[in-house]
């Protein structure tokens, strides 16, 4: 049974945002701080760091999870997303390369974020949920974002930001 | 805000979890979903010298129709028994209960076992298991037993779990025609600790009322059918068994009418959903 040591780093294989990715670290690093402080990827916010804000929210093997509740070596050959991950790359060269996903877009025409620490930990959960449920209500949506805090906005752009793109993505059948 | 250093072990069989258990006894902590045990580590409330990870133990991952219970294995995510197709029909209660635990964030990792192995007095899952009367199971080298709910709940944060003993699993009994299941919770915010919660059991004889998030666990009564100024004055003295305390979310009081009020509501609902 391999026993990863305290003292020393190990090596941890995963894939994020569909890249095979190898890095090291302690047993006790948290995922959040493996990612932005070994990886680079600063994207996922760090807030509470025990699990009540929502601003690491990230996606593990595809659902939403908050990446401080868990260990960087937790996470060895799993899927992990995060809101790097979220806008489609490459696919459209001529016309300027990359867009903003249909969800990341309506966030941006609903003003549905003020200082956007929140908002790469809500983007990755709508981005699930919106997934498995193509025509949430209003009462659902506001029971799933109650995972996440955010200060400015008092909610109502980010819900209205998510009925747009639930509308959008059911008419264009197009990637979240 | 970071947690100490410790050993970490991927367990790749039950015996091996159990092997580490035995060797380094109450320096070992089990990690299932990490959603209570992470922020214990960060907040140093835990310091263990080895961290034993069961997630990846197929034997149990397994949620088990068993002699008219529900077995649910100690790496069962609280969404994969949520996700369970006929949970409403097998076991109402847990079906009204877990969309109250954390939030589906939390719940995505979380597992069912792991609620319940840390005693949280406001927790609803071990609120369910005492209001159903379920039995937790456990194994230690050459050795395993089953324990009643009532008898490993034994106070805030603490179980009957010896430091060389794993959690493999706890078993509720499913659904019986007849009965009726009600969950009510009250707190300041959907996904904070509960301030009072209400899990009841009502069949044509009796109703089973369990509390949680006032007493230092969660405490059952079983009555006859009592109805009118019987059941009040029931839940009344209930309400002061429970010896609540004042704190910063709520007053011994407030807690005290939640249980009156909160506890002839879900007897009410109970009732109605019968057969």
């Amino acid at each position: 049974m391999p026993r990863l040591s305290a003292e020393t780093r190990h090596a941890i294989t995963f894939t994020l945002n569909g890249r095979k990715v190898t890095a090291e670290a302690e047993p006790r690093m948290l995922l959040t701080d493996f990612l932005r402080h070994v990886i680079g990827a600063t994207g996922t916010h760090v807030g509470c760091e025990h699990g009540v804000c929502g601003a690491c929210t990230i996606q593990i093997d595809g659902q939403p999870a908050r990446a401080c509740l868990a260990l960087a070596v937790q996470v060895q050959g799993a899927e992990v997303r995060t809101v790097e991950g979220l806008a489609p790359t490459g696919t459209s060269a001529g016309e300027g390369g990359l867009r903003l996903s249909v969800l990341q877009e309506a966030f941006r025409r609903n003003h549905a974020l003020q200082c956007g620490f929140c908002t790469a930990g809500i983007l990755m959960s709508l981005d699930a949920f919106l997934r498995e449920h193509r025509d949430p209500g209003e009462a659902e949506l506001r029971e799933f974002l109650s995972g996440h805090l955010c200060r400015c906005t008092g909610y109502v752009p980010i819900v209205a930001a998510a009925l747009e793109a639930a509308g959008a993505l059911r008419e264009g059948g197009a990637d979240v | 805000m970071k947690p100490p250093r410790f050993d970490y072990v991927r367990a790749e069989s039950r015996a091996e979890a159990i092997q580490v258990l035995a060797a380094e006894g109450a320096d070992a902590r089990v990690i299932a979903g990490g959603q209570t045990l992470i922020p214990m580590l960060s907040m140093r409330l835990a310091r263990p010298k080895v961290l034993v990870d069961i997630m990846g133990l197929a034997e149990l991952g397994r949620i088990e129709h068993r002699d008219g219970t529900l077995h649910v294995g100690s790496a069962v995510r609280q969404s994969a028994l949520l996700a369970l197709p006929d949970l409403a029909r097998v076991q109402p209660l847990l079906a009204q209960a877990l969309p109250w635990v954390g939030h589906a964030q939390t719940r995505n990792r979380g597992t069912v076992c792991g609620s319940i192995a840390h005693a949280d007095p406001s927790a609803e899952l071990p609120l369910v298991l005492i209001a159903l009367e379920g039995e937790v199971h456990l194994a230690r080298r050459w050795r395993q037993r089953k324990v009643r709910a009532q008898d490993f709940l034994v106070g805030m944060m603490s179980t009957a779990r010896a430091d060389d003993e794993l959690i493999t699993g706890v078993t509720f009994p499913q659904a019986r025609p007849g009965q009726g299941f009600a969950f009510r919770e009250f707190g300041r915010r959907h996904g904070d600790f509960a301030l009072t919660a209400c899990a009841a059991v009502a069949d044509a004889a009796s109703i089973r009322l369990a509390i949680g998030g006032v007493a230092d666990r969660p405490v059952a009564r079983t009555w006859g059918n009592l109805t009118g100024s019987a059941l009040e004055d029931a839940l009344n003295e209930l309400a002061h068994a429970l010896d609540a305390r004042d704190d910063l979310h709520a007053s011994a009081r407030m807690r005290r009418d939640l249980v009156r009020k909160l506890g002839a509501q879900t007897i009410a609902e109970a009732r109605r959903c019968r057969d």
